[in-house]
């Protein structure tokens, strides 16, 4: 049999991302469970996790980190489905909404952090308004480091501000891979928009919805400069007690045990979403 | 009641009545339910945008007013003072222009690393192809987090900590998978047949993809770079873990979060977010293409 | 101007579908040669052989007596018409046809005049300036053969060229294409499903039938002749009639059961005994409204008018068979009629394989 021309060239092609791959995404996760396990001298050992969680941050990131995830992801999903049901309904200047909605895409989430402060601020933007308006009749002091509801809830409105947009292209996509008949034949059988939303939407926006969930979980482990800058030290999430371990403590083994959680928890959710919300061909197989 | 059921010439006549009667009221309910559409549509916009526009007209009011409460949703006065403020701090302006050069390295090597393993996936069967797919995807799953750490620990070995290059190959890593897939997608969309037709009249390979995939897959190309170019401008943590002194722009702001000022936090924000608000709007049409795609 | 020869062409798809399965094929110099087969047959994948943008696992191309199997596309001497035109969407009309010119770097002045032959012979003069976006589908078709045959190919590939357009254009375009071939003289391959443009183009046809070339011939030899039930029942509009009968020998006459029916004839293919399959085509059956001597009775299903003749659908014995009549032959559904089968025009077939059984 006479060999494929050019059999080696796809190979030739892959070779410098997967040696980059390698150096850059390999490596260092090796080396940071060597971190997270071993000590300075190179044994093998559990103190650095034994730190981790006898320290006074841990239960705060941990529980912030996992509240933040709870309360963050179903609210984004709502306005994401609300934006991407907008955006699909063909309204006029469909692309402008589309594009509106995108906006935050390209913001940080150090700057939304930032914008979120100039609301919730003692002087902000939320305070001048209710006054204003009358509700309040002096300034009321939402980020109180002794509050915590109110810090969980501007990072709430901050996250779901900022990262609803690529839930919102996701399930977009997804929805303009749903033939049009599909709607229109619910029209016929008489569905109501609920129905439609329920019966016909969901089912079919399953993969979509199971990679932005998974999408999202991963990101939202990772969620850290906007806690940092509506938060300051008020409360603290995991990346953040990385970041303290590795900068302010200047503890490398502690801040890699930080992080090998944070990949552990990100993988485990990600299971989770896999098994809980199989796609059809997962079902199948 | 049945006036207008007598214009459709379809109704037969026993029924008109009735059907004339449902029509109008599902008309009815249609224009309703479209104007509710048009309310969740602005509403919706106006959440995304309410913030922005807050925070510019902070970021353009002089100091005192950035100060003072309660603040007026109208400004009455445009001033630069606050931005000029921010851009003449110590360090702004180095690390703006560290952050420039960060995005703009990245997105280069991103680029050429990735893009021919993009090409690889979208135009031949070759074996193992569903594995590094897959690989790719899956390296999304690893955090920043997990990656900075060890790799700020390399750099020190290797001698470039606490510079623009750690950063950038950081961020390179960072960008590259997504890099992968979106120009796997991007040279799917040029059809094969026109490498093929450029293969029959005299391309070698490489000149069939200068001449025809190249040019065809550049708007699509160029979208994801400026796409990188985002991904890197805002990223963080890993900034702010491998650089100590010579931060970039977020991390420089991050760092210097709670000691500075308030202005100096506005206008920060506001200059972090402009240049990503120009670029979204830049490659708007391929949003859906680049994001949406990918993510299958 | 060269000769094509295949040598035993075989693609495997991976490792498993024979997508060309040892195909032997000579294209004579200057010839129009028609690749013609349902979808997945595999004819564009031989033509893809030809033209390098695929390789056979087993055999050999050569074109002009050279050996090109392992040569890339642009090394062959031959241009492609793509079945979609592949018509270049970032260059004008003109870059589109000065292309290939411009990779063998061509002399400017001469591209300029190559361009404007090629582009006057298909009357695209004066769209020249345009970009691919502002054509028609026809406008693109010729843009398509103008860019290969500017090259002065010694081989012309065409896949599938006129597929893409509408019913009307594709006629006008197929007697348009025959005329520039035929001015050409090009050694031309052909690639279509569609039988009529086949055995309106080509001055051979090879119908091809899961990877392997089942006849070649000229139009009217393959139309008349089928090799095999498949050629037979693939090629004409309707499609040949196949009866299932039983032959029978009895001094000197034969005679063919069809069902309770039995039709006398002259002679038989020698190897005929036992089951065989008669075919005949349509236009080859006379319908007569009373009993005739050598028809056989049947029963009328369907009539069709078709403008020029009817088309009438018949029931001998449990078999259906359709037939063509003049417009004034009296047929009512329901209705008796009698067939009398023009006898040199009978095919016979081996009802196991399918193969015919060559006269005797």
């Amino acid at each position: 049999m006479r060999a494929q021309r050019l059999g080696w060239a796809p190979y030739a092609l892959l070779l410098p991302s997967l040696a980059f791959l390698a150096v850059f995404f390999a490596v260092p996760m090796v080396r940071a469970f060597g971190l997270a396990f071993r000590d300075a001298g190179g044994d093998w050992t559990l103190a650095s996790w034994r730190t981790m969680v006898d320290d006074a941050g841990f239960r705060e990131a941990l529980r912030t980190t996992l509240i933040l995830i709870v309360l963050i992801i179903p609210v984004q999903f709502v306005l994401a489905m609300a934006m991407a049901l907008v955006v699909n309904a063909r309204l006029k200047w469909s692309g402008l909404w589309l594009y509106v909605y995108a906006i935050p895409l390209g913001i940080s989430e150090l700057a939304a952090g930032i914008i979120w402060l100039a609301i919730f601020d003692r002087q902000g933007w939320l305070n001048s308004i209710l006054e204003g308006i009358g509700i309040l009749d002096r300034p009321f002091i939402f980020l109180n480091y002794q509050e915590r509801g109110w810090l969980i809830f501007a990072i709430v409105l901050a996250e779901a501000w900022r990262a609803t947009s690529i839930i919102m292209i996701i399930l977009v996509a997804g929805l303009q891979g749903i033939p049009r008949d599909f709607f229109e034949a619910a029209d016929v059988f008489g569905a109501t928009t609920w129905q439609k939303v329920r019966r016909v939407i969901l089912p079919m926006l399953r993969p979509s919805v199971q990679v932005a969930l998974i999408l999202r979980t991963i990101l939202a482990f990772q969620a850290f400069a906007v806690v940092i800058a509506l938060a300051g030290s008020g409360t603290t999430v995991l990346s953040a007690e990385a970041y303290r371990w590795y900068y302010t403590i200047r503890d490398s083994h502690v801040a890699a045990a930080y992080a090998a959680l944070i990949l552990l928890l990100s993988v485990a959710c990600t299971v989770l979403f896999l098994v809980l919300l199989p796609t059809r061909e997962e079902q199948m197989g | 009641m049945t006036s207008v059921a007598r214009d459709l010439p379809a109704s037969p006549g026993v029924e008109t009545r009735s059907i004339g009667g449902h029509r109008r009221a599902r008309v009815r309910r249609r224009l309703f339910s479209r104007g509710l559409l048009y309310v969740a549509a602005t509403g919706l916009a106006l959440w995304v945008l309410a913030p922005i526009y807050l925070i510019t007209i902070t970021a353009f009011s002089p100091r005192p007013v950035v100060y003072g409460y309660p603040k007026e949703v109208i400004p009455s006065q445009f001033s630069t003072d606050t931005i000029s403020f921010f851009a003449n701090a110590t360090g702004v302006l180095p690390s703006l222009w560290r952050s420039v050069l960060v995005a703009v390295v990245t997105l280069v090597a991103s680029t050429i690393i990735g893009a021919p393993a993009g090409y690889a996936i979208a135009r031949f069967a070759f074996r193992g192809r569903n594995a590094f797919r897959l690989t790719v995807l899956s390296t999304r799953a690893f955090p920043i987090v997990i990656l900075s750490i060890p790799l700020a620990v390399t750099f020190i070995d290797w001698g470039i900590y606490d510079t623009v290059w750690s950063v950038a190959l950081m961020h390179t890593a960072l960008a590259l998978p997504f890099t992968i897939l979106i120009t796997s997608s991007i040279f799917v969309g040029v059809p094969k047949d026109l490498e093929e037709a450029a293969l029959t009249l005299g391309c070698t390979p490489a000149t069939a993809f200068l001449r025809v995939v190249l040019p065809l897959a550049l708007p699509g190309l160029a979208a994801a770079s400026i796409f990188t170019f985002v991904l890197s401008w805002n990223e963080v943590f890993a900034a702010v873990i491998l650089t100590l002194r010579e931060r970039t722009l977020p991390a420089l702001v991050l760092s210097q979060l709670n000691d500075s000022p308030i202005p100096f936090r506005f206008a920060a924000a506001w200059f972090m977010m402009a240049p990503s608000l120009l670029f979204i709007f830049v490659i708007r049409r391929y949003l859906l293409g680049l994001w949406g795609r990918v993510s299958r | 101007m060269a000769e094509i020869r295949l040598e035993g062409i075989t693609k495997v798809f991976d490792k498993k579908v024979r997508a060309v399965d040892d195909v032997d094929l000579t294209v004579a110099d200057q010839e129009f040669m028609v690749l013609l087969g349902p979808s997945g047959c595999g004819k564009t994948t031989l033509m893809r052989m030809i033209a390098g943008l695929e390789y056979p696992e087993h055999g050999r191309v050569l074109i002009g007596g050279r050996d090109v199997t392992d040569l890339p596309p642009r090394k062959r001497r031959i241009a492609m018409v793509f079945q979609s035109y592949a018509v270049f969407p970032h260059l004008t009309v003109f870059e589109n046809i000065a292309f290939g010119l411009r990779m063998q770097r061509t002399p400017k002045a001469e591209v300029t005049r190559r361009v404007e032959g090629a582009a006057d012979l298909v009357q695209l003069t004066p769209y020249l300036g345009r970009y691919s976006a502002q054509l028609s589908g026809g406008q693109r078709q010729r843009v398509a053969v103008a860019r290969a045959i500017v090259m002065n190919p010694a081989v012309l590939l065409m896949d599938e060229p006129l597929s893409n357009l509408d019913a009307l254009l594709r006629l006008t375009f197929r007697a348009e294409l025959k005329r520039l071939v035929a001015e050409l003289k090009t050694t031309t391959i052909y690639v279509t499903h569609d039988q009529v443009e086949a055995m309106s183009l080509g001055d051979r046809v090879a119908v091809m039938r899961e990877g392997k070339v089942v006849q070649v011939g000229t139009p009217m030899a393959v139309y008349d002749r089928p090799a095999t039930q498949f050629v037979g029942s693939f090629i004409g509009s309707p499609p040949m009639n196949f009866l299932r009968g039983r032959t029978e020998r009895e001094n000197g006459y034969a005679r063919v059961h069809l069902g309770a029916e039995a039709l006398t004839i002259p002679a038989l293919p020698a190897r005929t005994d036992g089951e065989v399959l008669v075919g005949i085509r349509a236009e080859n059956v006379v319908a007569e409204a009373t009993p005739t001597p050598g028809a056989i009775a049947a029963r009328t299903e369907v009539v069709e008018p078709l403008g020029s003749h009817l088309l009438v659908t018949a029931i001998v014995g449990d078999q259906r068979l359709k037939i063509q009549a003049r417009t004034d032959f009296p047929a009512q559904p329901d209705t008796p009629l009698w067939l009398r089968p023009e006898p040199d025009k009978l095919r016979w077939y081996d009802p196991a394989t399918g193969q015919e059984i060559a006269a005797g």
